[in-house]
Protein backbone atom coordinates (compact mmCIF):
# COMPACT_ATOMS: atom_id res chain seq x y z
CA UNK A 1 0.00 0.00 0.00
CA UNK A 2 2.75 2.40 0.91
CA UNK A 3 4.67 1.44 -2.18
CA UNK A 4 1.70 2.33 -4.36
CA UNK A 5 1.40 5.69 -2.68
CA UNK A 6 5.08 6.41 -3.18
CA UNK A 7 4.86 5.39 -6.82
CA UNK A 8 1.83 7.58 -7.46
CA UNK A 9 3.56 10.49 -5.76
CA UNK A 10 6.61 9.88 -7.91
CA UNK A 11 4.57 9.88 -11.11
CA UNK A 12 2.79 13.04 -10.01
CA UNK A 13 6.08 14.79 -9.37
CA UNK A 14 7.44 13.66 -12.72
CA UNK A 15 4.38 14.97 -14.52
CA UNK A 16 4.61 18.30 -12.74
CA UNK A 17 8.28 18.68 -13.52
CA UNK A 18 7.62 17.87 -17.17
CA UNK A 19 4.91 20.52 -17.26
CA UNK A 20 7.24 23.06 -15.66
CA UNK A 21 9.99 22.16 -18.13
CA UNK A 22 7.55 22.55 -21.03
CA UNK A 23 6.55 25.97 -19.75
CA UNK A 24 10.18 27.01 -19.40
CA UNK A 25 11.07 25.81 -22.88
CA UNK A 26 8.10 27.69 -24.29
CA UNK A 27 9.20 30.85 -22.52
CA UNK A 28 12.78 30.22 -23.62
CA UNK A 29 11.68 29.84 -27.24
CA UNK A 30 9.68 33.04 -26.93
CA UNK A 31 12.73 34.78 -25.50
CA UNK A 32 15.04 33.52 -28.22
CA UNK A 33 12.80 34.04 -31.22
CA UNK A 34 11.93 37.74 -31.04
CA UNK A 35 13.52 41.01 -30.05
CA UNK A 36 11.38 43.11 -27.75
CA UNK A 37 12.03 46.52 -26.30
CA UNK A 38 12.54 44.82 -22.94
CA UNK A 39 15.78 43.30 -24.27
CA UNK A 40 17.08 46.77 -25.02
CA UNK A 41 16.05 47.93 -21.55
CA UNK A 42 17.98 45.05 -19.97
CA UNK A 43 21.02 45.84 -22.12
CA UNK A 44 20.85 49.49 -21.12
CA UNK A 45 20.57 48.59 -17.42
CA UNK A 46 23.66 46.36 -17.74
CA UNK A 47 25.61 49.20 -19.37
CA UNK A 48 24.39 51.61 -16.68
CA UNK A 49 25.55 49.32 -13.88
CA UNK A 50 28.96 48.83 -15.53
CA UNK A 51 29.29 52.61 -15.73
CA UNK A 52 28.38 53.03 -12.07
CA UNK A 53 30.95 50.39 -11.09
CA UNK A 54 33.53 52.23 -13.16
CA UNK A 55 32.78 55.52 -11.41
CA UNK A 56 33.01 53.83 -8.01
CA UNK A 57 36.17 51.77 -8.50
CA UNK A 58 38.55 53.63 -10.74
CA UNK A 59 40.90 56.34 -9.51
CA UNK A 60 41.90 57.67 -12.92
CA UNK A 61 39.73 60.71 -13.52
CA UNK A 62 39.67 60.29 -17.32
CA UNK A 63 38.24 56.79 -16.96
CA UNK A 64 35.64 58.17 -14.54
CA UNK A 65 34.65 60.68 -17.23
CA UNK A 66 34.36 57.89 -19.77
CA UNK A 67 32.20 55.88 -17.37
CA UNK A 68 29.89 58.88 -17.10
CA UNK A 69 29.64 58.93 -20.89
CA UNK A 70 28.79 55.23 -20.72
CA UNK A 71 25.98 55.93 -18.24
CA UNK A 72 24.61 58.67 -20.49
CA UNK A 73 24.65 56.26 -23.44
CA UNK A 74 22.74 53.68 -21.43
CA UNK A 75 20.09 56.33 -20.76
CA UNK A 76 20.00 57.20 -24.46
CA UNK A 77 19.40 53.57 -25.36
CA UNK A 78 16.56 53.46 -22.84
CA UNK A 79 14.99 56.60 -24.29
CA UNK A 80 15.17 55.28 -27.85
CA UNK A 81 13.71 51.90 -26.89
CA UNK A 82 10.75 53.64 -25.25
CA UNK A 83 10.42 55.95 -28.24
CA UNK A 84 10.16 52.85 -30.42
CA UNK A 85 7.52 51.47 -28.08
CA UNK A 86 5.44 54.63 -28.34
CA UNK A 87 5.85 54.68 -32.13
CA UNK A 88 4.38 51.23 -32.20
CA UNK A 89 1.54 52.18 -29.87
CA UNK A 90 0.63 55.09 -32.16
CA UNK A 91 1.24 57.88 -29.68
CA UNK A 92 0.67 61.50 -30.86
CA UNK A 93 4.34 62.49 -30.38
CA UNK A 94 6.34 59.31 -31.13
CA UNK A 95 9.70 61.05 -31.57
CA UNK A 96 9.93 62.72 -28.17
CA UNK A 97 12.42 60.15 -26.88
CA UNK A 98 14.71 60.66 -29.85
CA UNK A 99 14.50 64.44 -29.49
CA UNK A 100 15.43 64.11 -25.86
CA UNK A 101 18.37 61.92 -26.88
CA UNK A 102 19.68 64.78 -29.01
CA UNK A 103 19.54 67.07 -25.99
CA UNK A 104 21.32 64.45 -23.88
CA UNK A 105 24.10 64.21 -26.48
CA UNK A 106 24.49 68.01 -26.53
CA UNK A 107 24.69 68.21 -22.74
CA UNK A 108 27.18 65.31 -22.70
CA UNK A 109 29.36 67.16 -25.21
CA UNK A 110 29.28 70.33 -23.10
CA UNK A 111 30.05 68.33 -19.96
CA UNK A 112 32.99 66.56 -21.63
CA UNK A 113 34.44 69.86 -22.86
CA UNK A 114 34.22 71.63 -19.50
CA UNK A 115 35.34 68.56 -17.55
CA UNK A 116 38.37 67.94 -19.73
CA UNK A 117 39.44 71.58 -19.52
CA UNK A 118 39.14 71.44 -15.72
CA UNK A 119 41.24 68.27 -15.89
CA UNK A 120 43.91 70.05 -17.96
CA UNK A 121 44.11 72.91 -15.45
CA UNK A 122 44.23 70.40 -12.60
CA UNK A 123 46.99 68.33 -14.15
CA UNK A 124 49.00 71.49 -14.78
CA UNK A 125 48.80 72.43 -11.11
CA UNK A 126 48.85 69.09 -9.29
CA UNK A 127 50.60 66.69 -11.71
CA UNK A 128 48.19 63.86 -10.87
CA UNK A 129 45.08 62.20 -12.26
CA UNK A 130 44.13 60.11 -9.21
CA UNK A 131 40.92 61.36 -7.66
CA UNK A 132 41.92 60.52 -4.09
CA UNK A 133 44.98 62.74 -4.34
CA UNK A 134 42.90 65.68 -5.52
CA UNK A 135 41.65 66.98 -2.18
CA UNK A 136 41.85 70.74 -2.51
CA UNK A 137 38.20 71.20 -1.57
CA UNK A 138 38.27 68.61 1.22
CA UNK A 139 37.21 70.06 4.53
CA UNK B 1 17.55 36.17 -37.00
CA UNK B 2 16.95 39.59 -35.49
CA UNK B 3 17.43 38.05 -32.10
CA UNK B 4 20.81 36.61 -33.10
CA UNK B 5 21.83 40.01 -34.40
CA UNK B 6 20.70 41.64 -31.17
CA UNK B 7 22.61 39.11 -29.06
CA UNK B 8 25.81 39.74 -31.03
CA UNK B 9 25.44 43.51 -30.68
CA UNK B 10 24.55 43.28 -26.99
CA UNK B 11 27.44 40.99 -26.10
CA UNK B 12 29.88 43.14 -28.06
CA UNK B 13 28.71 46.30 -26.33
CA UNK B 14 28.83 44.72 -22.86
CA UNK B 15 32.35 43.46 -23.58
CA UNK B 16 33.38 46.92 -24.76
CA UNK B 17 31.86 48.51 -21.64
CA UNK B 18 33.73 46.08 -19.38
CA UNK B 19 36.90 46.86 -21.28
CA UNK B 20 36.32 50.61 -20.74
CA UNK B 21 36.10 50.09 -16.99
CA UNK B 22 38.77 47.40 -16.56
CA UNK B 23 41.47 48.54 -18.96
CA UNK B 24 44.63 49.82 -17.31
CA UNK B 25 45.81 52.02 -20.14
CA UNK B 26 43.56 55.04 -20.56
CA UNK B 27 43.99 55.14 -24.31
CA UNK B 28 42.83 51.53 -24.73
CA UNK B 29 39.71 52.22 -22.71
CA UNK B 30 39.01 55.27 -24.88
CA UNK B 31 39.23 53.09 -27.98
CA UNK B 32 36.91 50.48 -26.49
CA UNK B 33 34.48 53.31 -25.69
CA UNK B 34 34.55 54.20 -29.40
CA UNK B 35 33.71 50.55 -30.17
CA UNK B 36 30.85 50.71 -27.70
CA UNK B 37 29.48 53.82 -29.42
CA UNK B 38 29.62 52.00 -32.75
CA UNK B 39 27.70 49.04 -31.31
CA UNK B 40 25.09 51.38 -29.84
CA UNK B 41 24.72 53.12 -33.19
CA UNK B 42 23.90 49.74 -34.75
CA UNK B 43 21.38 49.13 -31.95
CA UNK B 44 19.76 52.50 -32.71
CA UNK B 45 19.46 51.50 -36.37
CA UNK B 46 17.66 48.31 -35.34
CA UNK B 47 15.35 50.54 -33.28
CA UNK B 48 14.66 52.61 -36.45
CA UNK B 49 16.31 55.74 -35.07
CA UNK B 50 18.46 56.48 -38.10
CA UNK B 51 19.23 60.13 -37.41
CA UNK B 52 20.27 59.38 -33.84
CA UNK B 53 22.58 56.60 -35.08
CA UNK B 54 24.27 59.05 -37.46
CA UNK B 55 24.57 61.65 -34.70
CA UNK B 56 25.99 58.99 -32.39
CA UNK B 57 28.75 58.17 -34.86
CA UNK B 58 29.49 61.75 -35.89
CA UNK B 59 29.22 63.58 -32.58
CA UNK B 60 30.08 60.94 -30.00
CA UNK B 61 32.59 58.69 -31.76
CA UNK B 62 33.82 61.50 -33.98
CA UNK B 63 33.97 64.64 -31.87
CA UNK B 64 33.76 63.84 -28.17
CA UNK B 65 36.08 60.84 -28.31
CA UNK B 66 38.59 62.78 -30.39
CA UNK B 67 38.58 65.33 -27.58
CA UNK B 68 39.16 62.57 -25.02
CA UNK B 69 42.00 60.99 -27.01
CA UNK B 70 43.50 64.43 -27.60
CA UNK B 71 43.52 65.20 -23.88
CA UNK B 72 44.96 61.76 -23.01
CA UNK B 73 47.78 62.23 -25.49
CA UNK B 74 48.33 65.83 -24.40
CA UNK B 75 48.75 64.87 -20.75
CA UNK B 76 51.18 62.09 -21.71
CA UNK B 77 50.64 60.10 -18.52
CA UNK B 78 53.65 58.20 -17.26
CA UNK B 79 53.70 54.44 -16.88
CA UNK B 80 54.19 54.54 -13.11
CA UNK B 81 51.08 56.59 -12.65
CA UNK B 82 49.07 54.06 -14.60
CA UNK B 83 50.43 51.20 -12.53
CA UNK B 84 49.39 52.84 -9.26
CA UNK B 85 45.72 52.46 -10.21
CA UNK B 86 44.72 49.63 -7.85
CA UNK B 87 41.09 48.74 -7.34
CA UNK B 88 40.72 48.54 -3.60
CA UNK B 89 37.01 49.27 -3.73
CA UNK B 90 36.26 46.45 -6.18
CA UNK B 91 35.11 44.15 -3.36
CA UNK B 92 32.37 46.56 -2.38
CA UNK B 93 31.38 48.11 -5.65
CA UNK B 94 30.83 44.96 -7.73
CA UNK B 95 28.25 43.44 -5.30
CA UNK B 96 26.63 46.86 -4.98
CA UNK B 97 26.49 47.12 -8.76
CA UNK B 98 24.98 43.65 -8.92
CA UNK B 99 22.41 44.74 -6.37
CA UNK B 100 21.59 47.80 -8.45
CA UNK B 101 21.17 45.66 -11.55
CA UNK B 102 18.97 43.29 -9.55
CA UNK B 103 16.77 46.19 -8.48
CA UNK B 104 16.43 47.49 -12.03
CA UNK B 105 15.79 44.02 -13.37
CA UNK B 106 13.17 43.40 -10.69
CA UNK B 107 11.35 46.45 -12.04
CA UNK B 108 11.79 45.33 -15.65
CA UNK B 109 10.82 41.71 -15.13
CA UNK B 110 7.06 42.17 -15.17
CA UNK B 111 7.25 44.86 -17.82
CA UNK B 112 6.42 43.10 -21.05
CA UNK B 113 6.65 45.00 -24.29
CA UNK B 114 5.54 43.44 -27.55
CA UNK B 115 7.72 42.64 -30.50
CA UNK B 116 9.03 45.63 -32.38
CA UNK B 117 8.07 45.83 -36.01
CA UNK B 118 6.19 47.89 -38.54
CA UNK B 119 6.29 51.39 -37.11
CA UNK B 120 7.36 54.82 -38.43
CA UNK B 121 11.04 55.60 -38.78
CA UNK B 122 12.97 58.34 -36.99
CA UNK B 123 14.25 60.14 -40.06
CA UNK B 124 15.75 63.61 -40.00
CA UNK B 125 12.48 65.01 -41.33
CA UNK B 126 10.43 63.61 -38.45
CA UNK B 127 12.99 64.66 -35.84
CA UNK B 128 13.44 68.10 -37.37
CA UNK B 129 9.73 68.83 -37.37
CA UNK B 130 9.59 68.15 -33.66
CA UNK B 131 12.82 70.02 -32.99
CA UNK B 132 11.78 73.21 -34.80
CA UNK B 133 8.17 73.41 -33.72
CA UNK B 134 7.34 72.06 -30.29
CA UNK B 135 10.84 71.96 -28.84
CA UNK B 136 12.17 75.15 -30.40
CA UNK B 137 12.90 76.92 -27.10
CA UNK B 138 14.96 74.06 -25.58
CA UNK B 139 16.82 73.81 -28.89
CA UNK B 140 17.78 77.49 -28.75
CA UNK B 141 18.70 77.26 -25.06
CA UNK B 142 20.98 74.36 -26.02
CA UNK B 143 22.94 76.68 -28.31
CA UNK B 144 23.47 79.06 -25.38
CA UNK B 145 24.67 76.08 -23.31
CA UNK B 146 27.22 75.18 -25.98
CA UNK B 147 28.42 78.79 -26.16
CA UNK B 148 28.87 78.80 -22.38
CA UNK B 149 30.78 75.52 -22.57
CA UNK B 150 33.13 76.94 -25.22
CA UNK B 151 33.83 80.11 -23.21
CA UNK B 152 34.20 78.15 -19.98
CA UNK B 153 36.65 75.65 -21.47
CA UNK B 154 38.76 78.43 -22.98
CA UNK B 155 38.89 80.25 -19.64
CA UNK B 156 39.68 77.08 -17.68
CA UNK B 157 42.30 75.60 -19.98
CA UNK B 158 44.13 78.88 -20.62
CA UNK B 159 47.59 79.08 -19.12
CA UNK B 160 47.72 81.95 -16.64
CA UNK B 161 50.24 84.29 -18.18
CA UNK B 162 50.94 86.76 -15.34
CA UNK B 163 51.95 84.35 -12.60
CA UNK B 164 54.11 81.94 -14.57
CA UNK B 165 56.06 84.48 -16.60
CA UNK B 166 56.67 86.80 -13.63
CA UNK B 167 57.99 83.88 -11.63
CA UNK B 168 60.35 82.90 -14.42
CA UNK B 169 61.53 86.48 -14.85
CA UNK B 170 62.08 86.83 -11.11
CA UNK B 171 64.17 83.66 -11.11
CA UNK B 172 66.24 84.92 -14.01
CA UNK B 173 66.81 88.25 -12.29
CA UNK B 174 67.88 86.49 -9.10
CA UNK B 175 70.32 84.37 -11.07
CA UNK B 176 71.71 87.43 -12.84
CA UNK B 177 72.08 89.30 -9.55
CA UNK B 178 73.81 86.37 -7.92
CA UNK B 179 76.15 86.01 -10.90
CA UNK B 180 76.99 89.71 -10.71
CA UNK B 181 77.69 89.45 -7.02
CA UNK B 182 79.91 86.44 -7.55
CA UNK B 183 81.90 88.23 -10.22
CA UNK B 184 82.22 91.28 -7.92
CA UNK B 185 83.45 89.07 -5.09
CA UNK B 186 85.97 87.44 -7.39
CA UNK B 187 87.15 90.85 -8.59
CA UNK B 188 87.68 92.07 -5.03
CA UNK B 189 89.60 88.90 -4.21
CA UNK B 190 91.90 89.45 -7.11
Amino acid sequence: MEQVQVLSLFFQLQQQSQEIAAGYSERFFEMVSQVSATNFLVLSSILFVIGVIGVLTRRNIIIIFMSIELILNAVNLNLIAFSRYWQQQGAPNPYTGQLFTIFVIVVAAAEAVVGLSILLALYRNRETLAVDEIDIMKW
Amino acid sequence: MEKVFFIIIASLSVAAALSVVAQRNTLYSAFSLIGLFGCLAVAYITLQAHLIAAIQVIVYAGAIMVLFVFVIMLLNIREEELRVDRNRLLIFSVPLGGLLFGLIYFGLKNFKIDEIKGAPVGTSEAIGQGLFSKYLLPFEVTSILILLAIVGSVVLARREKDGDIEDIEDDEQVVKVSMAEKSKVEETKE
